[in-house]
This record gives structure tokens, C-alpha cells and sequence, in this order.
């Protein structure tokens, strides 16, 4: 990309071409910028408008009052459920992205390997993908298919419970007794893991390999920072489809609150509480960018910070230069003058 | 490990033993952990054993629900059955299928699946292609964009977007989802775009020069040679769209369904959400064999991801092998 942009021209008016290939351009994307505007960006202006307004749909039409703050007091103050729920979400889902992208790494590696009937494992361990939607989870859920029996989860939390806060403990017990579909989660994670694992030129395991690294070396210092990528990725991806899966009960309470007849609930209230939830969510993801952001490696830092010292001598010795040229000027100039005021001043010439 | 201490640790009488214990112990570590050229055996045990192990776990909830749905009553309070049903009994699947009304929710379910998937398909195209192939002025913002709308919940949204498609009249038909879709606002469209984006990507812009130096509009072009060399990208498309949309109960339910009961467009997965209900209703008119137990609802379960699990076994080829080739680790 960086090379491209270099060949062309870099500033001043576009070319005819250039300006048709943008038009173009903007012609191929039109209608998913009308879409973003319609179902996304004047949704989202709704919503927050929404969201300071008690809403109430009479038979003459809905009714808007300005309640100010009062959704998030009302949400925050009267409905205890709420805030309690947002937490746990919070919880269960830092705890749980992490288990996610690394089973799914796991799996990818032993898949990745060389090993008889890969077919067949992949159809496995891709299969979930096929079957996760909320009301099927449920289901199994609510039959106790999604916990292993010999798993005595009651134990597990009572034992976390001595030495953790009491709503990490319950989630993470929580997390045990559906260990099953959190598993069943990382179909997706699986596959991109695999075919990044398969991108990794052989040629560097083999250099590793000669220079006497072992297996476990290798895996830290060639495969892990590979695929640094698509560990966020997988992380991102990983939030987003357990944010908007059914199993969450935040998002059942924001309908049933919208859907609601009595007086305080309603859109504006569900707005409310959408907006509060889409935060969380939003800080959530911040967190793993955070965390995995690809930060460079320390030889391209190196290489980059040379290069910028580079690019400040060359400044300075430009700036010198023109102070020297600068001052030679003044030098020259005032040698004229005084050239002339000699001249002129002893008059003789 | 164990083996290996024992070796050592008992000594040897006579030369002979020595070499004898000496070559074993060789040739058993060698076996055990592999060598440079080839991998051991104990490695593959533990990888195999594993792998096993965890596809049980996998499997565990399907095998579950496939042996409960065909238990009769009988069975299912006999504690001496366990997996195995002493006869095989469909009528949990009967009753289950009329409470769901089986082939006209099927139906529409590959209608309501099927034709975002198809608007899907034509419109993340286009806008991979237009953000791959041209430059322009705020590319890198509209990416973000692109971001930000996948990140972004879908639940800030839904409050005034169910009020907009209340207004024009589309609330509780199928063009609830098909209207985004059409403009590339479907169910996960910005993945579908970001993957289209980088398989346009990979196709040489020389190609696609040397079709315009032949005369070639830009549209021409797209739909004369980046199209075809998008089969990949195009059937991974299909089935993840497919298959999002059709486990999508959440804004099915919302928006085509649209919450009422007089809507006809249902799908298999929102009657298992309501199934409890619709099967309650049935059994006080009398028409089951059973009452609601929970073999009824593992039948209810099955039938309702029956069709893609066929499927899936079908075309689980191209499912595994999708993301390899769309290139969405490329960046």
C-alpha cells in the first residue's frame, strides 16, 4: 500500500482518470452507504434521542415526554436486575473470550498437525456452527445436555468462593455447569486459526529447527506471534457473537422492557438500556484492542525509530543549510551595502 | 516417562543386559517421542486421545438430544435406559412437527434464509469490489465505518428501526429483511464485505487493466472477470449468510415475524423458541399422543436443525475449506 501511494502523484489535483476511477468507486459503494445511513447511522440518532424521552404509545399516536436522565436513575436506582446482569455479563465474558481463542487454538494446532482422518475432525469441530442458535441452546440447555455429568460444578463454585468475589465466583460456576457450549462457540475461531496456521511458511520451522529450537520454542517464538492477528480477531469475533447470542439474557430484558405496557418502561427506556449494554459491549472489545493490538515487534520499532532519527538529521542539516544560505544572503547583502556606503560614502571611484 | 526412569534405575548384571537395556531404552524413547524425521508415538496418542475425547464433548449434546427424541414415556422414566430406546418411537416426532406446523415453517424458513443470503451475496460484492479495486477520498473512514456498524450491538438499533419498519408498513413481512440486505445492511454484512474486500484483493489489477484497455466499462469488467474468479468467495458467502439467517431467531422474530401471532412468517427455530406454548395449545384441543415432556422438545430440537444438518453433510467440504480459500486471514 505504502509503495503505491508513493508512486503516485503525491499532492495536488486528482487526474481526469483518477477522479472517474473515484466516482466509480463511490458508484460501487452507494448502496451500502444508503444502507448505513438508513438502518444505521439515523437508527443510532433515533435511539439516542429516544433515550431521553419516556415514550408511550397511545391510541392518538406515541407521546414524548423529556424525562431528562430519569431512564438511567429509573434503570439504575428502582431496577436492581439490570445493573447486576450488566456485571456478570461483564464477567462471563472476559472469562470466557479468553477459554474460547485458546480452545480453539489448541484444537487448531492438534488439526493443523499430521494426523489421519483430518476430514472427519473438522466435520466435528465444526459442526456446532451449523446448530448455535439461541432457541436450540436453550433448549439443550434447559434439558442439561450442555453440562458433562461427571462435572460436579456445586463443589467447583464453593470452593472459588473462598478467595474470589462472589459474582466472579457465580460466573465462573456458570461457566463450568455450560462448559459444552462454550466450546461449542469456537467453531468459527477454529477455522480461521487453521487456515493462519496453514499461511505460516514451513521454511522458518525448519531454520528453527536446525538452530536446535525445540517444539515448545518454536511455538512461542514463530507460530504465536504470527498469528498475534488473528487472536484479536478471533477475540473480537468472539464478543460480537456472544453479545448478540440469545443465551444472553441482557438482550431478552431489553425487548421485554420495549415490548413492556407499563408507565416507566417503554422505547425510551429500552433505548436507555440498549445504549448502557452497546457501552459495555463497546468497552469490552476496547479492552482485547488493547490488549492484543498489534503492536510491532522490536525489530520493525527499531527500524522505525532509526528511520525517524534519520529523517530528523536530515531535517536538521536542511535547516542548517538554509540558515547558512540564510545568513550568506544577509552577509552578502550587507557586504553590498556596505559596499556601497563605502562607495558611496567616501565618493571616490 | 515412567518407563524410561525404571531403565535406569535397575541395574544391569551382565554386558549383554546392558546393551539389551541400553538398545530398549533407545529404542522405546525413540518410539515414544519421535525422532527429528518422525513423530512419536506417544505424541500421537496423546493428540489422537484428545481429539477424541473433545469430539465426544462436541458431540455429546446432539447424541443426547438424537437418543432422548425417540424414548417414549416408558423409557424415559426407566433409570436402566440410558442411550439406547427399547423401540423406536416416532411419535414424539409427529406431535412435534404438527405443533411446529413442520413443512410450511421449513418453507418459509428457506425463504427467509434464502433471499437476504441471495441480496446478501450480490450487494457485499459490489461494495468489497468498490472498496478493493478504486481509490478514493475517505476510504479509510468508510472502513471504520465498516467496523464500527459490525461492532456496534444490534440492540441500539432495534428500537427505532422496528418503529421505521412499523411506519412503512414492511414490519412483520419478509422485506423486513430483505430491504437491508438490498442495501447491504443484512445480517453480518460487513463480514461478508470484508471478505469479499480481500479476495478483490488478491485478483491482479493487471487483469482487470488490461480488460478496460480492451474497452471494458468498470461494471463490464466486474462483472465480466471479477465475478467469475469469486466462486470461492461467493459460495462461503452463501452458506455462512444462509446459515446466520437461518439460526437468527432474535430479529426474525422482531422484525419478520414482527411479534404477532397472525404473522405467516415463521420459521422452524422461532417455533422451537414459542415451542412450549404452541405445543400446549395443541395438546388442550387434544390432538397429541404425548404430553410435553422433554422428549417431545429434544424431537422439537431436531427437527428444527434437521435441515442444515443435512445440509451440512453434504456440503461440509466447501464449509471447512471456505475460509482457507476466501483468504480472510490475509491481513
Amino acid at each position: 500500500m505504502s509503495r503505491e501511494k508513493k508512486v503516485k502523484k503525491p499532492k495536488g489535483r486528482l487526474g481526469k482518470l483518477e477522479r472517474r476511477e473515484a466516482r466509480a468507486g463511490y458508484l460501487f459503494i452507494l448502496p451500502w452507504l444508503i444502507g448505513v445511513l438508513l438502518f444505521m447511522l439515523y437508527p443510532l440518532g433515533q435511539s439516542f434521542y429516544y433515550m431521553w424521552f419516556n415514550i408511550r404509545i397511545t391510541p392518538l399516536g406515541t407521546k414524548f415526554t423529556y424525562v431528562g436522565t430519569g431512564n438511567f436513575t429509573q434503570i439504575w436506582m428502582e431496577n436492581p436486575e439490570f445493573p447486576q446482569q450488566i456485571v456478570t455479563y461483564l464477567w462471563q465474558t472476559i472469562v470466557e473470550v479468553p477459554i474460547i481463542v485458546v480452545f480453539a487454538l489448541m484444537i487448531a494446532m492438534m488439526l493443523n498437525g499430521k494426523i489421519k482422518c483430518k476430514g472427519f475432525f473438522r466435520l466435528i469441530f465444526f459442526l456446532p456452527v451449523i446448530i448455535v442458535s439461541g432457541p436450540v441452546m436453550n433448549m439443550l440447555v434447559g434439558e442439561g445436555a450442555a453440562t458433562i455429568p461427571a462435572m460436579n460444578v456445586q463443589s467447583i463454585v464453593a470452593a472459588l468462593e473462598n478467595f474470589l468475589p462472589a459474582s466472579l465466583a457465580e460466573s465462573i460456576g456458570e461457566i463450568f455447569s455450560n462448559m459444552i457450549m462454550i466450546l461449542w462457540y469456537s467453531g468459527v475461531q477454529i477455522l480461521i486459526f487453521l487456515s493462519a496456521l496453514q499461511k505460516i511458511d514451513s521454511t522458518l520451522y525448519e531454520a528453527a529447527k536446525i538452530d536446535g529450537g525445540s517444539a515448545w520454542e518454536c511455538f512461542w517464538k514463530i507460530t504465536l506471534p504470527t498469528i498475534k492477528p488473528m487472536i484479536l480477531l478471533n477475540a473480537v469475533y468472539s464478543v460480537i457473537f456472544l453479545s448478540g447470542n440469545e443465551q444472553n439474557s441482557l438482550i431478552n430484558m431489553i425487548e421485554s422492557a420495549m415490548f413492556s405496557g407499563t408507565k416507566e418502561k417503554g422505547y425510551g427506556y429500552a433505548s436507555a438500556m440498549a445504549w448502557m449494554y452497546s457501552l459495555v459491549v463497546t468497552l469490552i472489545v476496547l479492552l482485547f484492542f488493547l490488549l492484543l493490538g498489534s503492536k510491532k515487534d522490536i525489530y520493525d520499532r527499531q527500524v522505525k525509530r532509526r528511520k525517524r532519527e534519520m529523517k530528523k538529521e536530515v531535517r536538521t542539516v536542511k535547516r542548517i543549510e538554509r540558515r547558512g544560505k540564510r545568513n550568506a544572503r544577509k552577509i552578502e547583502r550587507a557586504r553590498k551595502k556596505r559596499n556601497y556606503r563605502t562607495y558611496d560614502g567616501s565618493g571616490d571611484y | 516417562m515412567k518407563g524410561q526412569g525404571k531403565n535406569v534405575t535397575t541395574a544391569p548384571t551382565t554386558a549383554a543386559e546392558t546393551i539389551k537395556c541400553l538398545f530398549t531404552k533407545e529404542k522405546l524413547h525413540r518410539f515414544v517421542f519421535g525422532s527429528k524425521e518422525k513423530e512419536g508415538a506417544g505424541k500421537q496418542i496423546v493428540v489422537y486421545g484428545l481429539l477424541i475425547c473433545i469430539g465426544f464433548v462436541y458431540l455429546y449434546p446432539i447424541l443426547y438430544m438424537f437418543s432422548c427424541s425417540f424414548m417414549n414415556r416408558d423409557d424415559l422414566l426407566d433409570s436402566s435406559v440410558k442411550w439406547i430406546p427399547s423401540t423406536l418411537y416416532l411419535q414424539n416426532y409427529i406431535d412435534a412437527a404438527k405443533s411446529m406446523s413442520f413443512w410450511s415453517s421449513l418453507l418459509k424458513g428457506i425463504l427467509i434464509a434464502g433471499l437476504p443470503t441471495l441480496c446478501n451475496v450480490l450487494i457485499c460484492m459490489l461494495v468489497g469490489y468498490g472498496f478493493a479495486r478504486f481509490e478514493f477520498k475517505g476510504k479509510k473512514l468508510l472502513m471504520g465505518l465498516l467496523i464500527f456498524s459490525y461492532i456496534l450491538p444490534s440492540q441500539v438499533t432495534m428500537i427505532p428501526t422496528y418503529v421505521l419498519y412499523n411506519d412503512t408498513g414492511i414490519l412483520g413481512t419478509i422485506w423486513a429483511f430483505v430491504l437491508p440486505a438490498l442495501f447491504g445492511n443484512g445480517l453480518n454484512a460487513p463480514i461478508f464485505i470484508l471478505i469479499f474486500y480481500q479476495f478483490f484483493k488478491q485478483v491482479p489489477k493487471v487483469l482487470i487493466e488490461a480488460a478496460q484497455i480492451d474497452g471494458a466499462g468498470y461494471l463490464k469488467s466486474f462483472i465480466k472477470i471479477a465475478v467469475p474468479s469469486a466462486a470461492p468467495a461467493i459460495l462461503t458467502v452463501v452458506l455462512f449468510s444462509f446459515v446466520w439467517y437461518w439460526n437468527e431467531s432474535y430479529l426474525t422474530e422482531l422484525y419478520v415475524q414482527g411479534l404477532s401471532t397472525k404473522s405467516i412468517w415463521v420459521n422452524l427455530v422461532v417455533q422451537l423458541k414459542n415451542f412450549d406454548a404452541s405445543f400446549n395449545t395443541l395438546a388442550t384441543t387434544g390432538d397429541t399422543a404425548t404430553s410435553l415432556n422433554e422428549c417431545v422438545r429434544m424431537a422439537a430440537t431436531a427437527l428444527s436443525i434437521l435441515p442444515l444438518l443435512i445440509m451440512y453433510f453434504f456440503l461440509q467440504k466447501h464449509f471447512v475449506e471456505s475460509i482457507d480459500r476466501t483468504g480472510i486471514t490475509g491481513e
